[in-house]
């Protein structure tokens, strides 16, 4: 059992409060990605979860013990560094090895672990190999089966695809998502990808100046943002925003048009995703600006009373500059965030 | 046709650019290998053409002035004296200076920058200042004409270097080797011996035989601070004051051969430390 728990976890560095007050759960098994733009204390908190970075304030437990004094190696965690952290005057086998030997496993135990984790990995084939005759892609499966030959309660992997190019980004991604399903191991993950995010997690958080903004499941993130900047950073391209003026009796008034909402007399911000956004008779009125044809739709970014609004539409459509569009939001889709809190309101 | 002449010029240019180039090259090299060429052949040579005229540009191989060297009482003494307070230097000044170029390179504290500028200020204190306070604090304490005394003295001389080498050296490798091996079940002393010192070996090595060099070729505290135990330069500063030309090349040539083969060895180093010391 390894479910980690985070308990009003702060950290400074000097006058700078890197992060305020985070409070996590990571089930044991759990996939959870930590989302966030850069600076935001992803790693930060990872490192204080790993132990090479120690919080100013609250306590870090792993399994049932409390592990914010100990050292790294005394965690039972193994992690993955984004430049891959491969000694380069080892081996492959020697850095698979590494974990092991340190914890003075037998030899011939030594072996039969790197083995299988090497071909778990499709590098068995490198063991011989120093990592200077190794391509990215290469180091970035040492990195990863050194810290899987551990057998660790936790793995702990900073942005770790973030150094390889496109096309291999998407290979690993699925491939480390099956390999760490199948090691049973609780696992935290860095990114600032939200396509790595959604694709990875069993549940994201999403992190912004410090705090932990949302934690929930890919899809409610994505559906049910709990804050403004959850529903501005998630989402390509994001959900627009428009202002709303209370009718009364839960009646808003957006753009000219009269919507359902909650049953509140504050302003409130009209939220809805591009995507939920089809032409029909009835809808917000919308000047198109640019249309992007991306092939599997229209990306039309349009002008809906001087606000910046997008919509992806169906790519049959011709939609050309200058024209004006009829949108309908689907409406169980339509969100509201309250402006002077940023918070979602229901 | 006018768009030809500029090229030419152009060319002009560069050619004379690339001839001026050469010439300082050829300068700066004739500069340093001409002197030693000529200590080379002297050394050489037979008492009889060191000091006739016109020079000979061919060694002839006579090794007259080497085998009197060879033989002459207390010189083997000396050469031993040198190799020991070298060695003592060498490794006094790696095992004080190392942690420190790590602590530099690995660690934030108060006073760092001013602690760096401090290190090469140690060089600015011109050794004869030191030499006479020196030699009395060493007559009180008994450390007066012991090598171990000298190598204490040369250990200042070299520990700036070491400092600077090692923390270039220790800032190229990254602090995420370390890291991992941490999270792999090392202490921070077990990290540093499985994962740092086998990449930084190579550069140690430089910087120890750097110290060597230094304590080598020391002549001033070696002569000051001791009277029957000294090292070669100190002793060859002593006799050949009063000897032939011919000896003196020779036992010129003893000096410089040594240091010069070591400097070579290490040179890669010793420009990453100028390197970082011009920062």
């Amino acid at each position: 059992m390894a479910q980690i728990r985070i308990k009003n976890v702060a950290k400074r560095f000097g006058a700078y409060q890197a992060l305020h007050s985070i409070n996590l759960d990571v089930a044991d098994q759990e996939f959870m990605v930590l989302l966030g733009a850069s600076g935001c204390g992803k790693t930060t908190l990872l490192r204080i979860i790993a132990g090479l970075e120690t919080p100013s304030e609250g306590e870090v437990w792993i399994g049932d013990r409390r592990v914010d004094h100990l050292a790294p190696r005394d965690r039972g965690i193994a992690m993955v560094f984004q430049n891959y952290a491969v000694f380069p005057h080892l081996t492959v086998f020697e850095n698979i090895a590494f974990g092991l030997r340190m914890a003075k496993m037998d030899n011939a135990l030594v072996t039969k672990r790197v083995e299988r984790t090497a071909e778990l990995m499709h590098i068995e084939q490198l063991l011989k190999r120093y990592s200077g005759e190794l391509s990215g892609g290469q180091r970035q499966r040492v990195a990863v089966a050194r810290a899987l030959a551990m057998e660790p309660d936790v793995i702990l992997m900073d942005e770790p695809l973030s150094n390889l190019d496109a096309l291999l980004r998407l290979e690993m991604r699925a491939e480390l998502k099956g390999v760490l399903a199948e090691s049973k191991t609780t696992a935290i993950y860095v990114t600032h990808d939200q396509v790595e995010a959604m694709s990875l997690a069993d549940r994201i958080s999403v992190m912004h100046q410090g705090r932990i903004v949302q934690a929930a499941s890919p899809i409610e993130v994505y559906r049910n943002p709990a804050a403004r900047f959850v529903a501005s950073f998630i989402g390509n391209p994001p959900m627009n925003f428009l202002p709303a003026t209370s009718h009364g009796n839960g009646q808003w008034s957006v753009a000219g048009q009269t919507f359902n909402g909650p049953a509140t007399q504050k302003p409130l911000e009209f939220a809805i995703r591009p995507e939920d956004l089809s032409p029909a008779d009835q809808g917000l009125k919308a000047t198109a600006r640019v249309v992007e044809p991306l092939g599997a739709h229209l990306l039309v970014t349009c002008d809906v009373e001087g606000a910046s609004f997008r919509a992806v539409l169906d790519s049959d459509l011709t939609v050309r500059p200058g024209d004006i569009l009829t949108l309908a939001p689907q409406p169980d889709r339509i969100r509201w965030f309250d402006p002077e809190t940023t918070q979602a309101v229901a | 046709m006018t768009a030809v002449t500029p090229d030419v010029a152009h060319a002009d240019v560069r050619k004379s650019g690339r001839f001026l180039f050469r010439a300082a090259i050829v300068f700066l090299c004739a500069w340093v290998l001409v002197p030693i060429y000529f200590l080379l052949i002297n050394t050489l040579s037979s008492p009889e053409t060191v000091n006739a005229f016109p020079k000979s540009f061919i060694p002839e191989f006579d090794m007259g002035s080497l085998t009197f060297f060879a033989n002459f009482a207390g010189m083997l003494t000396a050469l031993k004296n040198s190799v020991i307070v070298a060695c003592l230097t060498m490794v006094l000044s790696i095992a004080f200076g190392a942690p420190a170029g790590y602590a530099l390179s690995r660690f934030d504290f108060r006073g760092k920058e001013l602690f760096r500028v401090l290190i090469l200020l140690t060089r600015a204190f011109p050794l004869p200042l030191l030499a006479l306070p020196l030699a009395v604090l060493f007559i009180r304490t008994g450390l007066d004409d012991t090598l171990l005394g000298l190598a204490l003295v040369h250990t200042t001389l070299a520990i700036p270097f070491a400092v600077l080498i090692t923390f270039s050296l220790f800032s190229g490798i990254p602090i995420e080797l370390e890291e991992a091996a941490w999270t792999l079940g090392c202490t921070r002393f077990t990290a540093f011996t499985k994962v740092v010192l086998p990449l930084i070996a190579p550069g140690i090595a430089a910087s120890a035989i750097f110290a060597f060099v230094i304590s080598w070729n020391e002549v001033f505290a070696a002569a000051v601070l001791t009277i029957q135990n000294r090292t070669l330069p100190a002793f060859l500063l002593q006799s050949l004051g009063t000897s032939p030309l011919h000896l003196k090349f020779a036992g010129g040539f003893i000096l410089v051969v040594p240091a010069l083969v070591f400097i070579f060895a290490v040179r890669k180093y010793l420009f990453a430390m100028w390197g970082i010391a011009n920062r």
